[in-house]
């Protein structure tokens, strides 16, 4: 009887445990691509309270940034004299001819912009925005 | 062996204001990846299968490194110091100066792989380089030497390079030319002699890095044996389109041998044609090179013209590999049909009908 017992409670745990799995939002992979100065996709949707990693491929021979934020952070950043940037999961530059990836779990709903604040990029067109859900 | 044509390109006109060099037909490009590009002159022609191609830096004072890439029709076999009043003479020509302010000292001074070099040499203050390669390789050439190039920049390499994979790189040091002694107002001619069967005068790299709404201002000298034919038609349009035909005549033997007498220009034939075109046209408008057909046929090319694309957008395949991938179709489709019927022919049920 007790063994019978122990056996349901295991079995019901392992099926709290699956069914809790099963409803954790999935970490979700956004690829970005930058060719001629322009992202490839300037509009993205993605979960809240979610990793996501953005793979960063850039097909220019020029360096290009990717720097994700609110009005304030882009301020900052279009006056800013960063040479470049990395340290910072929502702050990457991606040189010329390569891929980096970052990962960003965004917290609030809502739209973030992602713009390229080398001289020129974001009047060239380099914005997007990703739409984070409620 | 290419078509040939003959070209020169020299110094900035007008007293400079500000604090940069100049040049002929290319992207000038600054520090902090600003383009300082004021009006430029080019002059150009053909003769015996040769290209003479010469651009000249200003140095108008101020401190630091610039540099400039310039699109090149074909590989040049000697670059040199220019002769030093080329283009002085041309626009005297074309547009007699006001006796009262004619400077007669201005004519005085005058990841992937990098792209492979060719040629380096010093000029003055200027370094020259020769590069060979795709857009991404002289993209990369230049972000690796110090050249901050602006976002349009990877979409007009490749417009060039799709249709010549040469390039000039200039490298100017403003702090070298003021060590040299170079006071403000004085050029540095260079001199490229190009072999080359390809004629055109790259107009669209004058735009690189401007916003839509800036102006190009360029004028283009043209000497050549015959009257050429060019594509766009400079003439053709108003002037608000920007390409103007600003003079088509016989050159003078005044100007001949004035040009003749400089340093390089030997070449320059006893008889020629003297062409001017203006450009005068907002950035985004300036998407086109200008094509040049010194032959008498009358048909500059589309292709040189940046009109049409170097490569069909669809190439047909005619690599073997096609061939093997249509013959593996081929039997992907035939091979069932036999084994039917011969699965028939054995003793299958028979077509229905039958």
């Amino acid at each position: 009887m007790t063994r019978t017992i122990r056996v349901a409670v295991v079995v019901a745990l392992l099926g709290v445990a699956t069914i809790a799995g099963g409803c954790a939002p999935a970490a979700m992979t956004v690829t970005i691509r930058i060719h001629y100065s322009a992202f490839d996709q300037t509009e993205i949707s993605v979960p809240r309270n979610v990793p996501v990693t953005f793979v960063l491929v850039n097909e220019d021979p020029i360096d290009h940034e990717w720097l994700i934020g609110d009005s304030a952070f882009h301020e900052r950043h279009r006056n800013g004299t960063h040479a470049s940037h990395g340290a910072v999961p929502n702050e990457v530059t991606v040189p010329a001819l390569e891929t980096v990836q970052t990962t960003i779990t965004f917290t609030d709903p809502g739209p973030v912009e992602y713009i390229c604040h080398l001289p020129g990029h974001e009047a060239y067109g380099m914005v997007g925005t990703v739409l984070v859900g409620g | 062996m290419r078509r040939p044509w003959l070209s020169l390109a020299a110094a900035a006109a007008a007293l400079l204001a500000t604090a940069f060099p100049t040049l002929a037909c290319g992207g000038l490009i600054g520090p902090n990846g600003a383009v300082n590009l004021l009006r430029t002159t080019t002059f150009a022609g053909y003769h015996d299968g040769v290209e003479h191609y010469v651009t000249a830096f200003e140095f108008a004072g101020g401190g630091g490194a610039f540099g400039s890439i310039v699109p090149l029709p074909d590989i040049p076999t000697k670059v040199e110091r220019g002769g030093d009043w080329t283009l002085q003479r041309l626009v005297r020509e074309t547009d007699p100066p006001d006796e009262a302010l004619f400077r007669l000292d201005a004519l005085a001074g005058g990841a992937a792989a990098e792209a492979e070099v060719l040629l380096e040499t010093t000029i003055d203050a200027l370094d020259i380089t020769i590069l060979r390669g795709g857009g991404d390789e002289v993209g990369l050439w230049a972000k690796n030497h110090g050249f901050r190039l602006p976002p349009d920049a990877p979409e007009v390499l490749d417009f060039y390079a799709d249709r010549s994979p040469i390039f000039m790189a200039a490298a100017f040091d403003a702090d070298a030319a003021a060590e040299r002694g170079q006071a403000i107002g004085d050029g540095t001619p260079v001199h490229l002699t190009i072999p080359t069967d390809n004629p055109w005068v790259p107009l669209r790299i004058l735009a690189l890095g401007k916003q839509a709404s800036e102006t190009v201002e360029a004028d283009v000298y043209l000497l050549t044996d015959d009257k050429p034919a060019m594509l766009p038609k400079a003439g053709a349009f108003a002037e608000s389109d920007g390409l103007i035909l600003d003079h088509s005549a016989a050159a003078s033997d005044g100007l001949l041998a004035d040009l003749r007498s400089d340093a390089g220009m030997g070449w320059v034939p006893s008889d020629a044609w003297l062409t001017k075109v203006v450009v005068d046209a907002p950035a985004d408008a300036v998407d086109f090179d200008l094509a040049i057909d010194a032959t008498g046929a009358g048909k500059p090319s589309p292709v040189d013209a940046g009109y049409a694309p170097f490569r069909p957008a669809n190439p047909a395949p005619r690599s073997p590999i096609a061939l093997y991938l249509l013959a593996v179709a081929a039997l992907v489709m035939v091979v069932p049909l036999a084994l039917e019927r011969v699965t028939r022919g054995a003793g299958g049920p028979p077509p229905a009908g039958a």
